[in-house]
């Protein structure tokens, strides 16, 4: 195992990363309505801080050599029982400083564009205390060094979820949703709980360093448990097959929080968690293969949704579903595949957020509506917006030179390397990308405006563009940078491992094939969307199309799997006190007022039958004493 | 003379006392026989102190016989109180403390 450096220098500021959006958080939250006005400007300013300090400690790592770059800070021994120990102590290698740079820059940009999207919302402070306490869970997630504190900033982010979803509480709808996504949320931290459970039971303890170190002297199949048990949780976090109902409708939250939370960081914790516990999923044959299928079949899944929807979230939010997917089926094939799936993830952080930005923006243009058959020829009105949009847009599709081309074909390759099944699945998906993004794209910037009558739309102001032209630079320059000009390979590779396979084809033969199908699936979808007449009331559509606006009837299987059986286990239980135990209670004081109705009729009144019953006592008494003297 | 056949006598007296507290209606009669159950007690402890040979016997007696009478001081009050309000000595007639 790599050697754990003394947090020195700008590195011993590990703990200053979560304790300022921690603070801001507080002080947001806390302060009350003295904190409105000047509230924002300081959560922008936490996280804002956290991102320099992170760059800081990224320009140090790159200056150490390439075994040197695990840094460990222990702040106190927090559970201490017996013979188990967890402290509150943070790791920062290579893996960590990726997601701590994605989280604060994109964070504190997503922060400075709220400032425009919540302008005229009366619980703006709360929201922006809120997106700090999230940051600084997603922070304490990832820097924890040891599997109990990320648990710890687990339940941090589902709880900063589950409050930024139901932000608007007054509205039904985002009241259930938040619910719904805390439920689906928490069958998925069982499984974590459990895994840290099982973990301690076989290694003594839940740090990485140590439980990484041991991973060879278990047996397979406890790793596999673990391995099984850490995918459930993995699912729950990044909304896969089958816990991945959530998510769509996690699309009734603030836009904001759709972009921070929902597509760059929270859903990306498990994939995180995955390739963190690489060893385990290396040593553990079938629960990796469980974690190929899993994200191969959140892939399509995500895709036929995305294609189907007419709101622009919930599509953008399927989208989302199925690059998790392919990050998870990265993750699923092995060292071949880890830092593919953490280069796609950091991609993928970038222009999604970007991507949701931009529908925010034409949402706000558009007075928050979100059906897409009501856009339409807004490229004119809205140049920066429909300009970053696109830019985003061609980085999800895999346009080379733009970022996602990089990240999605090394994770084909990767796929082909391990199976032709796996990599001919990842590929087709690469084309209905293509497609359904291209639907979008088409729907809303191009073809004839299908406007109503109210609606004029127009540009964002600039705090809310800003944000959106430095991610969509990101999405231009950040695939090239990070192959060409620092190497993301080399840089993660003494964290998880690199393995090529060598394949009978040369890789361009690949990527040519990537792309003629992406762009004979985005050929379809324009000549299907901006060609002709996109309808305003929706079509009716093939069965496909019906089955994928139902979600592909996700929602009905929950409900019949999970939700009726609960329903009905909790009417037995109330028939049960209803009739058993209120029945028992009821019933003891009936046979005692019964009992004595019928004891109280020897009160006859009559002397004599007094004077009989004490003589039959009498002689009762007297025969017991006789036979207890002959016996 | 056999002090037993004395007990007997005893057992027998008590046995008439008992059979005409629970047959007779008459109140002063059924008085009597408790009076008979008392003084039958009385003569089985007179002639169990013969046999034993003490006193004992003797003395309890005595209790015995003060008992009887206050008991019948007070049983006697009683049903000259419920005569003059009934006019009706049969102890079948106050039947009120009843369910």
């Amino acid at each position: 195992m790599t050697e754990l450096m003394p947090a020195e220098g700008v590195f011993s500021l590990i703990w200053v990363l979560i304790a300022l959006p921690l603070v801001g958080a507080a002080i947001l939250l806390l302060g009350g309505r003295r904190t409105n006005k000047w509230g924002p400007y300081l959560a922008i300013l936490t996280v804002s801080a956290a991102a320099v300090i992170g760059v800081l400690m990224l320009l140090g790592m790159m200056q150490d050599s390439a075994e040197q770059r695990t840094y460990g800070q222990t702040l106190f021994t927090w559970v201490f029982a017996g013979s188990f120990q967890a402290d509150m102590a943070f790791q920062l290698d290579q893996l960590s400083i990726c997601f701590v740079l994605l989280i604060t820059i994109v964070g504190a940009l997503i922060h400075v564009y709220s400032l425009g999207y919540m302008e005229h919302d009366e619980n703006k402070r709360k929201f922006f205390g809120m997106l700090n306490l999230f940051v600084a869970a997603m922070l304490l997630l990832v820097l924890a060094n040891n599997y109990l504190l990320l648990y710890v900033g687990w339940e941090g982010v589902g709880l900063a979820s589950y409050l930024l979803i139901s932000f608007w509480q007054h509205k039904d709808s985002a009241a259930q949703a938040g619910k719904k996504a805390f439920i689906i949320n928490r069958v998925g931290d069982v499984g974590l709980s459990l895994a840290i459970m099982l973990l301690f039971v076989t290694f003594g303890t839940v740090s990485f360093q140590d439980v990484f170190g041991a991973a060879d002297k278990a047996s397979e199949g406890t790793l596999t448990a673990i391995g099984l048990l850490l995918l459930l949780a993995a699912c729950g976090k990044s909304a896969q097959f089958p816990l991945q109902a959530w998510l769509l409708d996690a699309m009734e939250g603030p836009t904001p929080v759709s972009a921070l939370i929902h597509a760059a960081t929270m859903v990306t914790a498990g994939v995180y968690l995955i390739v963190r516990s690489n060893v385990i999923f290396t040593a553990a044959e079938w629960a990796a293969v469980a974690v190929i299928c899993v994200g191969l079949i959140t892939m399509w899944m995500g895709a036929i949704i995305g294609s189907a929807k007419d709101d622009i979230k919930k599509s953008l939010a399927g989208s989302t579903m199925s690059q998790i997917g392919y990050m998870i089926t990265a993750a699923g094939l092995g060292p071949i595949g880890y830092v593919f799936a953490i280069f796609h993830l950091l991609m993928h952080g970038i222009f999604k957020a970007g991507l949701f930005l931009g529908a925010g923006s034409v949402m706000h243009g558009m007075k928050d509506n979100v059906n897409m058959r009501r856009y339409g020829a807004l490229r004119a009105l809205m140049v920066l917006t429909s300009t970053t949009f696109i830019i985003c847009y061609l980085a999800i599709i895999g346009i080379p030179p733009f970022d996602g081309f990089f990240s999605k074909d090394d994770i084909i390759h990767a796929s082909f390397e391990r199976s032709p099944i796996i990599g001919i699945l990842a590929m087709l998906a690469a084309g209905l990308t293509g497609f359904y993004m291209t639907r979008m794209v088409a729907m809303t910037f191009f073809g004839k405006a299908r406007w109503e009558d109210d609606v004029h739309p127009h540009e964002s102001p600039k705090v809310m563009t800003i944000p959106l032209v430095i991610l969509a630079i990101g999405a231009t320059i950040g695939g090239m940078s990070l192959v060409y000009w620092g190497n993301i390979e080399s840089w993660l590779e003494p964290v998880v491992g690199i393995k090529t396979v060598e394949l009978p084809l040369p890789s361009w033969v690949y990527e040519l094939t990537t792309l003629v199908l992406v762009l004979i699936g985005a050929g379809f979808a324009w000549l299907t969307y901006a060609r002709r007449e996109v309808p305003v009331e929706a079509p009716h559509g093939n069965l496909l199309t019906r089955a994928a606006r139902e979600e592909l009837y996700g929602n009905h299987v929950n409900d019949a799997l999970v939700v009726a059986p609960s329903f009905w286990l909790s009417r037995v239980l109330v028939w049960f006190d209803n009739k058993a135990v209120d029945g028992f209670v009821n019933g003891s004081a009936a046979f005692v007022g019964g009992l004595s109705g019928r004891m109280r009729r020897y009160q006859t009144g009559f002397a004599r039958s007094y004077a009989l019953s004490m003589v039959g006592g009498a002689v009762l008494v007297v025969l017991a004493l006789v036979l207890v003297r002959v016996s | 003379m056999n002090p037993s056949n004395y007990v007997v006598l005893s057992a027998l007296l008590f046995s008439i006392g008992t059979i005409g507290v629970l047959v007779r209606r008459n109140a002063i009669v059924v008085f009597m026989s408790v009076e008979l159950m008392l003084n039958a007690a009385n003569l089985a402890f007179v002639a169990f102190a013969r046999m034993n040979g003490n006193l004992d016997g003797q003395v309890v007696a005595f209790f015995v016989m003060v008992v009887a009478a206050s008991e019948v001081v007070v049983g006697l009050a009683i049903i000259l109180t419920i005569f003059r309000t009934r006019r009706s000595a049969s102890i079948d007639e106050p039947n009120l403390l009843k369910y």
